[in-house]
């Protein structure tokens, strides 16, 4: 599967990372050559395999619904790049 | 205190038991070399004040005492784990200054046992590559040097700051991570063991996540022994990770009884290349004699899935990694661009294109591609079906076999700056630790020899789900036969 500049310009805003218009071509030959690489995977016949959903066969453990911890408002505002007191603040959404 | 950096793990704590030097002194004598091998640049951060007070805190305890299992032991800690109040980068701009308000699991089970806090590892990018060349903090350098030459060698990665940390004595044990052989890969170009538990066996919680079906925490040390002692303290049930298996932990120090008369060991006819060095074949069969000699029964086998392996680690991995890297956004923690400053999504762009470097900018890509309406059943179930294939090879083989033997690692240690333009062949460095990360097995990696240049050479055992005491007991006779007692040129 060969990618062209626009669907990686088209991926790259859907994961929301901006790629230099420059780079579109180069990443294009790269993601392209990585995807033609494991098209190896089409000689494996799945049909009747199940894709794996767990690596170590146990069951999700289920726990009580309860607060065991939080109201730590300060901790976790410490590292946002820009908060007023008590929230994260981020460009205006809503005009 | 000349001579303390070049103790073990188990000698260290024998020292500091009998009293012949205190938690303090070890610590001193660590952040010296740690100092000396600084130009290898295998830490992002240094922590000598808190180490000093965690092991003078550490001599209190046992003048009182009191001992855990690591109880004054010197560890330095990839720069994966979070560390409350010690920044935490994964070698990432975009994490730059990021101080978590709390612990990991892993690392709080080792400050738990007693252990001491040298510092935070360098590391590939989000534990993304082979080479410790995508960190946002510099390249390590391998303290190794090829005969002849003074060409920088790339250490191995994504854990290779711990590895150049153990190999060049600046400390005598470190925690790294692997999802396809990032602890496995570095320790062999580093001529150190490193070893990866069975998925589940170590908490994941507060390790920032690459490919969350793939991450495993695992220790880095010079010795095998060593590797059974930092495992025990780091293993174990959390209810924080549900994919953490409720197992009692085992004393796996105790499996190394030398003992391996009766034990089959496969030889998977798949792991030979071509064009893999001399040096890597020949050693292999050397470990094929070793174990033989040991009482071991050499067995050959197939494991048919494993040259797709690779090509399926690249869907599940980067689809992985693409969504847990999502959580990136310059809100709540980390690098914040505004861009032009019109709007969120604009802001979410201009944060994560500056943030991200080259690979994990690939990496999010190819994972979002792959996730994409339209191609997620033709690449990503695809993989998650090749990879139930994967596990199936290993759970027949192991049903006549009670460990396997392969190389670690196709070539020794490049050096730093080859590969870089060819992702693929970066990515074929781990075309022998990844099918074990696939299907979620135990491995571990045994510096066994050096190649014609001079450079260690690891040999590779993989064991069954839970089978850890197993591949101890293995590595330990493999260890012993191969008395590779070699050392770098930089160390501390």
């Amino acid at each position: 599967m060969a990618l062209d500049s626009e669907t990686v310009r088209r991926i790259a805003h859907l994961a929301r990372v901006r790629v230099p218009e420059e780079e579109l071509e180069l990443l294009a030959g790269e993601l392209s050559n990585i995807l033609g690489w494991v098209e190896q995977l089409g000689e494996v016949d799945t049909e009747t395999v199940p894709p794996m959903t767990s690596v170590v066969a146990v069951r999700l453990p289920m726990r009580d619904d309860r607060v065991d911890d939080g109201d730590a408002p300060d901790a976790i505002l410490a590292n946002a790049p820009d908060g007023a007191p008590g929230f994260f603040a981020v460009p205006k959404v809503v005009e | 205190m000349a001579g303390l950096t070049d103790l073990t793990l188990a000698d260290c704590r024998a020292g500091l038991a009998a009293g012949d030097f205190t938690a303090e002194e070890l610590t001193r004598a660590h952040l010296d070399a740690l100092e000396e091998t600084r130009p290898l640049n295998a830490f992002v951060t240094e922590t000598p004040e808190r180490a000093l007070e965690m092991a003078r805190a550490s001599d209190a305890r046992r003048a009182n005492g009191q001992a855990g299992l690591l109880e004054g032991l010197p560890v330095a800690v990839k720069d994966l784990f979070c560390t409350e109040g010690v920044q935490t980068t994964a070698g990432s701009r975009i994490l730059g200054g990021f101080a978590p308000p709390y612990e990991s699991t892993v690392t709080a089970k080792l400050w738990a046992e007693g252990a001491v806090m040298l510092g935070k590892t360098n590391m590939d990018e989000f534990a993304m590559g082979s080479s410790n060349i995508t960190s946002h903090y510099g390249r390590v350098e391998n303290p190794w040097r090829a005969a002849g030459s003074n060409r920088a060698l790339a250490p191995g990665g994504s854990s290779g700051g711990s590895a150049a940390a153990v190999a060049a004595r600046a400390a005598p044990a470190a925690t790294g991570t692997d999802t396809g052989g990032s602890i496995r890969q570095p320790a062999a170009f580093c001529g150190i063991v490193g070893m990866k538990p069975t998925y589940g066996r170590c908490s994941r919680w507060g390790i920032v996540a690459f490919a969350s079906s793939l991450d495993q925490a695992g220790p880095i040390t010079r010795t095998v022994r060593d590797s059974a002692i930092l495992l025990r303290a780091m293993a174990g049930h959390d209810p924080k990770d549900s994919t953490s298996v409720p197992r009692d932990v085992p004393d796996y120090e105790a499996a190394l009884t030398g003992d391996i008369r009766g034990l089959r060991i496969g030889i998977p006819a798949e792991y030979t290349m071509d064009g893999m060095p001399e040096a890597i074949v020949g050693l292999w069969e050397r470990g094929k004699d070793w174990l033989k000699a040991a009482g071991a029964e050499i067995v050959d086998l197939s494991l048919p899935h494993t040259k797709y392996a690779l090509p399926a680690y690249y869907i599940v991995a980067p689809a992985e990694a693409s969504s847990n890297l999502a959580r990136y956004d310059g809100v709540r923690f980390g690098l914040r661009e505004a861009g032009d400053g019109t709007d969120l999504t604009e802001m979410y762009e201009a944060t994560r294109g500056a943030g991200f470097g080259a690979e994990v900018r690939r990496r999010i890509l190819i994972g979002t591609y792959v996730l994409s309406a339209g191609y997620y059943d033709a690449y990503y179930i695809k993989a998650q079906r090749v990879r139930s294939l994967i596990a199936r090879d290993f759970r027949e083989a192991f049903e006549t076999v009670d460990a396997i033997l392969t190389p670690t690692t196709p070539t020794a240690a490049f050096p730093l700056g080859e590969k870089m333009d060819d992702p693929i062949a970066m990515y074929l460095n781990d075309v022998f630790t990844v099918p074990a990360s696939m299907a979620g097995l135990p491995a571990i990696s045994v510096p066994a020899g050096l190649d014609g240049d001079g450079l260690p050479l690891g040999l590779h055992l993989i064991a069954d789900a839970f089978e850890e005491e197993t591949l101890f007991r293995v590595a330990g006779v493999l260890e012993e036969a191969a008395g590779f007692t070699a050392r770098p040129g930089m160390a501390g």
